[in-house]
């Protein structure tokens, strides 16, 4: 079977690491990645940060260079998949051309959630999510311009820190009670509130955006009880939806995301998804998640490329995450949702790092390490452990 | 041209040309050598390009930076002369570096 033909839609992160696993795990017949980005598979969580504050060029997003793709004899479509044709196993182009396959990967991602208000789609007004959006932000984002982020989730506020350092006037309009309320515990969302506010950034929580208005561009956004923002630039940055039209169309399970065992394999045995288009049953969480993660889109990458040669290779990695805002470096590990105690290491009202570990019945579940590797790393292992913690060990731990 | 090889913890090796400008795991990723992740781009978050660099060329290449070290202190499989093979940026001097791989990427 590794003689045949792999096809992967998506030169997504995960897309890129299905391609480099196929022959890393021995997949001697054609490898096509088709993509439909004009430019090569490339890091995405630098767009919000690095790569927006002007820190890092183009170049240096690339995930791999050119010549690897070559060198692995990987060949490159810029192309959009209509469709799937399970029975005939092969897809369709929107040219109406075809490619048959023997094992196919889904890796679409997701797309910006779009804002349904009046005046989302007037000129000045930004998503972020694709090198192009950013490249857009970057013409309009000059120096003393105001911009407005909507949305206070890990993109909103990075997104901010970058727009800061390039010397805008920056507002975040956040509909919750509180920035990152879906992600963190209340204690970290005031960190990171007092942070972006000694920063110089205006946040406003309970803001609820109604309407953007402006004639030949965004001029003002206007919030619910009649507010108007002035501004140059919006950013919304209000979550993504995974992109699972193709896999849906052609008679997959879908929910949420496309539905994937523990091989990253679909309800089709031909078919392996990996990445933010997937939802996944994490037996260490009892319940199925579709994960928003470059870590996560690599691991599962690693066995979709796995089952597709024929070899077993579970997902089975803690889920990880990071965010870069100024000079603080967030590193999460596991996840948060359902914890019933949080314990502190550190004073996130005054200091600048600080652990925020998240327990339930006891265990470590979930870790937020704010400029805390050793946190970090420990954590993971606590977690993966699964066992009883020590709260004085735990917090000593993190201190020692 | 410039050579530096990577060992698996089973052994197997492979030699990957170096280049200056990237770093170390940026020419393992490049040329698809197996068991180097680097899941982060690059920037010592996330653990998963950890290198045990041979003995013998542990001064040339020098040692880990402050994050880097926190990183690494808590990894099981941390040797004398780990490296985060993205804190590294290639040298033209270190041809026939060799460097070997943990057997599991944390």
């Amino acid at each position: 079977m590794t003689r045949g033909t792999a096809l992967v839609v998506g030169a997504s992160h995960a897309g890129a690491q299905v391609v480099a696993g196929l022959r890393q795990q021995g997949w001697s017949g054609r490898v096509v990645l088709i993509g439909d980005e004009a430019v090569l598979p490339y890091h995405r969580p630098p767009l919000s940060k690095a790569y927006l504050s002007g820190k890092s060029a183009i170049g240096e997003l690339a995930i791999r260079k050119p010549d690897f793709y070559a060198k692995q004899e990987i060949e490159l479509r810029d192309a959009r998949v209509e469709s799937i044709e399970r029975a005939e196993r092969r897809l369709v182009m929107a040219d109406g051309r075809s490619l048959s396959y023997d094992k196919l990967a889904l890796c679409t991602g997701g797309q910006a959630r779009r804002l349904p208000v009046p005046g989302a789609d007037l000129p000045g007004v930004h998503y972020l999510r694709t090198f192009a959006d950013v490249e857009q932000i970057r013409e309009s984002a000059q120096p003393g311009k105001r911009a407005v982020i909507v949305g206070g989730g890990y993109i909103g506020l990075e997104t901010a820190a970058s727009l800061l350092a390039l010397g805008l006037d920056v507002t975040v309009l956040e509909a919750a009670e509180r920035v990152l309320m879906r992600v963190t515990a209340p204690e970290v969302s005031a960190f990171y509130e007092r942070i972006h506010r000694e920063a110089g950034v205006t946040i406003r929580t309970g803001a609820l955006v109604e309407a953007m208005t402006g004639e030949d561009r965004v001029r003002e956004v206007q919030l619910a009880g009649g507010e108007r923002l002035r501004a140059d630039l919006v950013v919304i940055g209000v979550g993504i939806e995974p992109n699972t039209e193709l896999a849906a169309a052609a008679g997959l399970v879908v929910d949420d995301g496309v539905v994937i065992d523990d091989n990253a394999r679909t309800s089709d045995t031909d078919i392996v998804a990996a990445g933010d288009c997937t939802s996944h049953w994490m037996t260490h969480y009892g319940r199925r998640i579709r994960l928003e993660s470059v870590p996560s889109a690599g691991e599962q990458a690693k066995a979709a490329a796995a089952t597709m040669c024929g070899k077993e290779k579970t997902i089975a990695a803690l889920p990880w995450f990071w965010s870069d805002q100024y000079d603080l470096k967030l590193q999460i590990a596991g996840l948060s949702a359902g914890y019933d105690e949080i314990l502190l290491s550190g004073d996130p009202t005054r200091d600048r790092d600080f652990t925020c570990f998240y327990l339930r019945e006891q265990k470590l579940i979930a870790a937020d390490c704010v400029n805390r590797p050793r946190d970090f790393m420990r954590s993971k292992q606590k977690i993966t452990e699964g066992l009883e913690v020590d709260r004085a060990e735990l917090v000593q731990i993190a201190a020692d | 041209m410039a050579a530096v090889t990577f060992v698996s913890h089973d052994g197997e090796k492979h030699e990957a040309p170096l280049e200056e400008g990237l770093t170390l795991m940026q020419v393992a990723v490049d040329n698809g050598v197996p068991g180097i992740d680097g899941d982060c781009g690059g920037e010592a978050a996330c653990g998963t390009c950890h290198v045990v660099v041979d003995a013998q060329w542990a001064d040339t290449v020098g040692g880990s930076g402050p994050v880097e070290e926190e990183m690494l202190s808590m990894n099981p499989e941390r040797q004398p002369t780990s490296r985060l093979s993205c804190q590294m940026n290639v040298s033209d001097g270190w041809d026939g570096l060799t460097v070997h791989l943990p057997e599991f990427q944390m």
